[in-house]
């Protein structure tokens, strides 16, 4: 008892002091921004004309700054397409695997465990790792005013990288893991991730600090950020051979839920942040709002991991931590939310000419959906139903898919005409990929989403069994493959739209 | 853009709190539960081990909780799958396999509930035979069937009624049954028997 109050005042005592921090560098004028720091990212003239998905309307700045790396930008986009595509097939097969499970079954290397763990690894640390990565150094020059620096370490890091992860996938399919869900990576194959990500971050740290620009754009808030967040989160989530059990548990999803969070969403965030008001021609609606948003994942989203456990025999002290931490996180989502609403609302016709702006508001809105689900699902009575079920893949895949995956697709869209010189060949082939992903993600977060509470609800009643709760599912199932299905194809297009783009010849000038 | 330092120290600031509230302050918790090695669940012998590998390895966590929720917030007692499980169940765990998912039924204490090792063996090679509704997949990599009249020899085991065919189980196979019938937490925690002590 007497341990369980001295905990509590800690963390009360901790947490007051995080804020008191948080205000007093909210009231340091080096934080509080002048609103004309929101134009920064356009050039002169830039303002109010808005740049279309053509290639023709960039100016000659951006272009010097985007040729400055091109190189290795280009592979890392090129390796996060190769993954998403193993991945996503993947991804497939697993999902038909639930409702006929005699599918490619029986054999040692297809089983679902095995499958599943690849697909999740792949997507996280391949696809999503690669393209943030990609777009990250593609937008930090642009930002900082300063061609990127030392491009060549790049290329070194990424080919660590894919070897990792190469080496990951091998590892599970011969059962060699560290047996801990987002954690599977056998982990001397963690420590090389850990030197490719640190070189990715040095040619990033000092463009930055080569810059004379003297406010930071909100973007590179979320940029630096999050390559300051991951190697930490990394290396102590590493060090889970120290604990054991339940504390390893709590370790365990302490990490899982920051990776996403502190690494994934940080990247997407920040390139909404770009390519939102560089499309419309406008900047972002509220600049200090964005101030909010951004602390405020800082501060919350840190925390918010032990809601994974609720129900375990975990700390009720620290699941309590958490449930107030996700409900916290309403504060920077809504932020975000008026910041990139509001100015897409504002300019809705622009909508019809980018589809790149459609990929960025269709993600920036499943953030804002599947944020405030995050919130509403930590609390203990919702928890109790939808904890367990498929539920959390639904929420997790409009996460991940309808928001970062999107965000990236629009990102890459962007970028790469720009980095080649080139206009898409086939714009209509780049549209009818943004309907084939939002639609199946769609079909996939709602049919997925209505199985698991109906899984869920079942398995509550106490009159019940847990076959019921078995059966509920089969139909939300496949209703999922076929979401994935659409998905699946709209990769394949997202591949042959940049295959043919390479193909293709540069734009004279 | 020398400013670029507040955004690495504010981030690391955060991150290292929360790293301090969850990954310091539950083990000075946990620890002392560690230390008395009291509980429910006895140490893995050397193949249960070598089964809790092979669970790893198939990846059945994915499907399969380890923990019995309160009955405020499951049915997890009306389906027989045992008291509420404590942080004590857990101190040979490593890694642990608490799970998040239930798309197959929580195996807390499959070892009680399920005692019969040619169930386990039947159903693990091909659990539709047992289990109509099932959506496990099988694994019949890790048997060998055999068609003989009578019986072949020793530790065979019998497919469907009379119709000659037997099954003989890999050395992983004995592993990772030896494994889910070791999971027994549904007594009250006790100090590990001194034979048994790792």
């Amino acid at each position: 008892m007497d341990t369980q109050v001295l905990f509590l005042i800690l963390t009360f005592a901790i947490s007051t002091l995080g804020i008191l921090a948080f205000i007093v560098a909210l009231i340091q004028k080096q934080v509080l921004v002048p609103p004309r720091a929101a134009t920064a990212i356009f050039a002169e003239g830039e303002l109010g004309q808005g740049e279309s998905d053509q290639t023709s309307s960039i100016s000659r700045q951006w272009k010097a700054l985007d040729q400055s790396a091109r190189g290795p930008i280009l592979y890392f986009f090129l390796s996060s397409v190769a993954w998403l595509l193993l991945g996503s097939l993947l991804g497939l097969v697993v999902s038909i695997k639930l409702h006929s499970p005699e599918f490619l079954g029986g054999y040692d290397f297809l089983t679902f465990g095995k499958l599943r763990t690849l697909h999740l690894n792949i997507i996280a640390y391949g696809w999503l790792s690669f393209a943030g990565l990609g777009l990250a150094l593609w937008l930090v020059p642009r930002i900082a005013k300063v061609p990127l620096q030392r491009p060549a370490i790049l290329t070194v890091a990424g080919t660590l990288w894919n070897i990792g992860v190469c080496l990951g996938c091998l590892g599970i399919l011969y059962g060699v893991s560290d047996g801990l869900e987002w954690l599977e990576f056998w982990w001397p194959i963690d420590i090389l991730l850990a030197i490719a990500g640190a070189l990715v971050a040095i040619p990033l740290f000092q463009t930055v600090w080569r810059s004379d620009e003297e406010h930071i754009y909100v973007t590179l808030w979320y940029t630096l950020a999050a390559f300051t967040w991951f190697p930490v989160l990394f290396v102590i989530a590493n060090t889970h051979f120290l604990h054991t059990g339940v504390q390893q548990g709590i370790v365990n999803w302490w990490f899982a839920h920051n990776v996403l969070g502190l690494w994934v969403t940080p990247l997407g965030l920040g390139i909404i942040y770009y390519l939102l008001p560089k499309i419309i021609g406008k900047p972002i609606a509220s600049y200090q709002l964005s101030l909010f948003g951004f602390w405020g994942l800082a501060l919350f989203y840190s925390q918010v991991g032990a809601h994974h456990l609720i129900g375990s025999p975990s700390p009720t002290w620290l699941i309590n931590v958490s449930i107030v931490m996700s409900v916290g996180m309403t504060v920077p989502v809504v932020t975000v939310a008026i910041n990139h609403h509001v100015s897409a609302f504002r300019h809705l016709h622009v909508l019809r000419d980018s589809v790149v702006l459609r990929f960025i508001v269709f993600g920036a809105m499943m953030y804002t959906l599947s944020s405030l689900q995050g919130c509403l699902h930590s609390l203990r009575t919702f928890n109790y139903i939808t904890h367990f079920t498929h539920w959390t893949v639904s929420h997790a895949h409009l996460g991940l898919y309808g928001f970062t995956t999107m965000v990236f697709f629009g990102g890459i869209y962007f970028a790469m005409p720009r980095l080649l010189g080139r206009d898409w060949r086939h714009p209509g082939l780049v549209n009818l990929h943004f309907w084939l992903a939002s639609v199946g993600v769609l079909i996939y977060a709602v049919a997925l989403g209505i199985g698991g509470i109906l899984q869920g609800m079942e398995l509550r009643n106490p009159d019940g069994s847990f076959e019921a709760s078995l059966r509920v599912t089969l139909p939300y199932l496949m209703a999922r493959s076929g979401g994935g299905t659409l998905m699946l194809l709209s990769h394949f297009l997202f591949a042959y739209n940049i295959f043919d783009l390479l193909r293709g010849k540069e734009v004279s000038s | 853009m020398k400013k670029a330092y507040l955004f690495v120290l504010g981030g690391s600031g955060t991150l290292l709190l929360s790293a301090f509230l969850f990954v310091l302050l539950p083990r000075l918790q946990a620890d002392p539960i560690q230390k008395a090695g009291i509980s429910a669940q006895l140490p893995y012998t050397e193949i249960q081990a070598r089964g809790r590998k092979l669970y790893i390895e198939y990846g059945c966590i994915y499907c399969h909780s380890q923990q019995v929720r309160d009955p405020a917030a499951g049915a997890d007692a009306s389906f027989g799958w045992g008291r509420p499980s404590l942080p004590s169940d857990y101190i040979y765990d490593k890694p642990h396999l608490l799970g998040t998912s239930r798309t197959g039924p929580d195996l807390s204490n499959v070892g009680s509930r399920q005692p019969s090792r040619e169930w386990h063996h039947l159903h693990l090679n091909s659990p539709r035979d047992l289990v109509d509704w099932s959506i496990m997949p099988g694994f019949p990599f890790l048997y060998r069937e055999v068609k003989s009249p009578s019986k072949p020899a020793e530790g065979a085991i019998e497919l469907g009624e009379g119709e000659g065919r037997w099954l003989f189980p890999s050395e992983e196979a004995e592993a990772l049954v030896d494994y889910l019938l070791s999971l027994k937490r549904d007594g009250e925690p006790q100090p590990a028997p001194s034979e048994t002590k790792p």
